[in-house]
């Protein structure tokens, strides 16, 4: 880093670790390459050219980050049939869910679907987890897919919080009511986090409060987080698994090597 | 930066043609930051539809001393109490993470439910994961003699907290 000047600062953040993670090698334009960015494409091959079978066992994967893709689209499928018989306004939430229970017909095994399939999902995310950490396919070169993990891992929570609510149960509303507190507490953004009162932050004006719409949960809350839940995390989960098959793919398969004695 | 000052040369610098990738680019990344900062800003309403912070609870007559009354609680989230030296407006509102705490009238003490934080009738925290004593709120007599309470000033520290605004004195 001693010669360090201004005119070799892309070269080195080009040469570094964190982009050579992301961006495996730059457009080489030559003619390898160009058949390389084809038979490497995700989209035209979602399995590699060529795998081993030692990629494929099950007891070394497990098959949790494909079980959890299933739950995913199980939440997907159900959570959209969930949607015509729920409203989230504070009058009716309380009584579309008990009547999603009792009286719409195959409501019940619906919303346990859900709400089950939720439970299964995070749980599923954790042996994922567990099972890359160790058997070391976060190492490089997957670092950068692992981080691509962690933030599925984040939305993962952030949909699972969004949906706890939406029941509207005295167990909903407290739960949240707690969960936003912490977010009172967070450095500079939370009105009782450290530093916040060096840029003004109060009750009515932090992160908690753009959260929750308001100064405690309410209507607006259950609202925000409704369309939170429904539109805008799973938008960007889907977003990030895009990611992350496509780096499974372009980063090879971790289990795909033989066996060490 | 550097890159695009060397792809000029001598003659095109401080040029048209530089003024107009300036103004250009200006206001792509003005159109950018306007809409982030619209954006962000959505998100905080101007005007928010919650329940208002001032209430009127009875005439000072309507409490006995000792008394801790729960009449407010459902609706308001306080606890009317009554000592030798006045009245104050007690907050249950827990101050770890806000739930609503009881009031167990055989045990002397509240305590809330979420994570076991125990609370004196005077608010001070005794027990369990509550950093701070609950909050009072101002009190006050209007010109019939009502109570008003108003829940957006409150006080929590001992003093003041036994002190006009926060404690309405009776003798």
């Amino acid at each position: 880093m001693a010669n360090l000047s201004l005119k070799n600062v892309p070269q080195v953040i080009v040469e570094s670790q964190v982009w050579k993670s992301i961006f495996r090698h730059g457009y080489t334009m030559n003619r390898r390459n160009r058949l390389l960015a084809i038979t490497n494409n995700v989209f035209y091959h979602i399995l590699p050219t060529k795998i081993s079978r030692y990629g494929m066992r099950m007891r070394f994967h497990w098959g949790a980050g494909i079980i959890t893709f299933y739950l995913f689209l199980i939440l997907t499928f159900t959570g959209v049939l969930l949607m015509f018989y729920y409203v989230p306004t504070v009058p009716r939430a309380y009584y579309d869910m008990k009547d999603l229970q009792h009286v719409v017909p195959f409501g019940n095994i619906l919303r346990n679907m859900h709400r089950y399939g939720a439970h299964a999902m995070v749980f599923m995310v954790m042996v994922h987890m567990a099972r890359t950490f160790y058997t070391s396919s976060y190492k490089p070169p997957r670092e950068f897919n692992w981080v691509v993990g962690v933030i599925l891992l984040n939305f993962t929570f952030l949909l699972s919080f969004s949906g706890y609510l939406l029941p509207w149960d005295q167990l909903a509303i407290w739960a949240v009511t707690v969960g936003a507190n912490m977010a009172r507490a967070t450095p500079l953004i939370g009105h009782e986090g450290p530093f916040a009162n060096l840029i003004g932050m109060k009750v009515n004006n932090d992160v908690r409060f753009a959260l929750l719409g308001g100064t405690t949960v309410g209507s607006a809350t259950l609202l925000r987080f409704y369309v939170l839940h429904c539109i805008a995390f799973p938008i960007i989960l889907t977003i990030f698994i895009v990611v992350h098959f496509w780096r499974v793919r372009r980063d090879g398969y971790s289990g795909d090597v033989p066996v060490r004695e | 930066m550097v890159r695009a000052a060397e792809a000029l040369s001598a003659e095109e610098q401080g040029t048209r043609r530089r003024l107009l990738s300036f103004l250009g680019w200006g206001s792509f990344v003005s159109f950018c930051g306007g809409v982030t900062v619209g954006s962000l800003r959505f998100f905080f309403p101007r005007i928010l539809y919650e329940p208002p912070q001032q209430f009127i609870a009875g005439k000072p007559e309507d409490y006995q001393i000792g008394e801790v009354s729960t009449r407010m609680k459902k609706e308001q989230r306080v606890w009317m109490i009554r000592s030798e030296k006045g009245i104050y407006a007690l907050i249950s509102v827990c101050t770890h993470l806000g739930c609503t705490p009881i009031w167990h009238p055989a045990e002397n003490r509240i305590k809330c439910p979420c994570h076991g934080s125990n609370f004196l009738v005077d608010g001070q925290n005794v027990a369990g994961p509550a950093p701070s004593p609950l909050f009072r709120a101002a009190i006050s007599l209007d010109l019939v003699g009502n109570i008003v309470v108003d829940k957006s000033q409150k006080e929590n520290q001992p003093g003041k907290r036994d002190e006009p605004p926060f404690t309405l004195p009776l003798t």
